[in-house]
């Protein structure tokens, strides 16, 4: 059995902006209609259904937008197993999937001056990267180069981009290319 | 480049985040249909020169297939609108060449 892990190397870049893998954590897909299974899975969670393109947090445990009927929930990686039996139970009488996904995603963070993150995005992703359509605690699903990914604002001002983690190596790849010193362009203003 | 706000999100989606389902509306002929009428479902399409009505899916995003009309001449968008309905509401529909 291997052990798990993120990526292939340990991503710790510094340029425009520094990329950095988040490491493991526990990443629970959860679907249903918000109206059958939102109370049941709030109460276990503790953390209140996100709006629309939002995310909502206790700076422990996250809770993202997915799709209209679809949420991620992001916390420990060793509870995860145990989380995500606990909400199956919690919404067991309604028509809903409950999977800890933990293995099939990878994280990463990026910090630096909020005007060289939207930059280095803007760089990968044909969504709009500035403020009035990007601001802080929004999620974004969208397309990095070439395959799919989700970033987000983080409670600190950080940057998360999430990718399948099959493809964690190429967006790592791209990010600490998009972050390269050399590249900036000075599109985006503080 | 073409941009759609998915219905369902309110995402404006580029081109590229979203996959194309070709023309929408088409009435399906199944098992028990002339051949005339199977033909038609499978291969003939309207390829009108002015307003179009199509399938999309916000692939990279929310994953729901909706509708779009656009106009293949200027390229413009008319609107979106949600996938559970067999014909475009009113306010998206106009007399051809208007």
């Amino acid at each position: 059995m291997f052990d798990a892990a993120t990526t292939k190397e340990t991503t710790r870049f510094e340029g425009l902006v520094t990329v950095e893998d988040t490491g493991l954590a526990g990443m629970i897909t959860i679907r249903g209609a918000r109206s059958e299974i939102g109370g049941a899975m709030s109460d276990t969670v503790g953390l209140p259904v996100p709006e629309t393109l939002r995310v909502t947090t206790d700076g422990r445990r996250s809770l993202a937008w997915m799709s209209p009927d679809e949420l991620m929930l992001f916390c420990g990686h060793e509870e995860a197993a145990d989380l995500a039996a606990r909400l199956a139970e919690a919404t067991a009488r309604a028509h809903a999937l409950i999977l800890d996904m933990s293995d099939a995603r990878t994280l990463f963070t990026l910090t630096g001056a909020e005007a060289s993150l939207r930059e280095v995005l803007a760089k990968l992703t044909p969504a709009d990267m500035r403020t009035q359509a990007f601001p802080r605690g929004m999620i974004r699903r969208t397309r990095l180069a070439q395959v799919s990914g989700a970033i987000w604002w983080a409670d600190d001002g950080s940057l998360r981009v999430m990718c399948f983690r099959s493809v964690a190596d190429y967006v790592r790849g791209l990010l600490c290319h998009a972050a390269h010193p050399a590249s900036w362009v000075g599109h985006f203003r503080d | 480049m073409l941009i759609l706000t998915c219905p369902y999100c309110g995402v404006r989606a580029d081109e590229t985040e979203l996959a194309p389902g070709g023309e929408a509306h088409v009435a399906r002929h199944g098992p028990g249909a002339s051949d005339e009428a199977f033909e038609a479902y499978l291969f003939l399409r309207a390829n009108p020169r002015g307003l179009h009505y199509e399938r999309w899916r916000h692939a990279h995003g929310c994953g729901k297939w909706f509708h779009a009309a656009r106009d293949t001449v200027t390229m413009g968008v008319v609107g979106t609108y949600p996938a559970q309905v067999t014909e475009p509401p009113a306010e998206l529909s106009r007399p051809r060449g208007s």
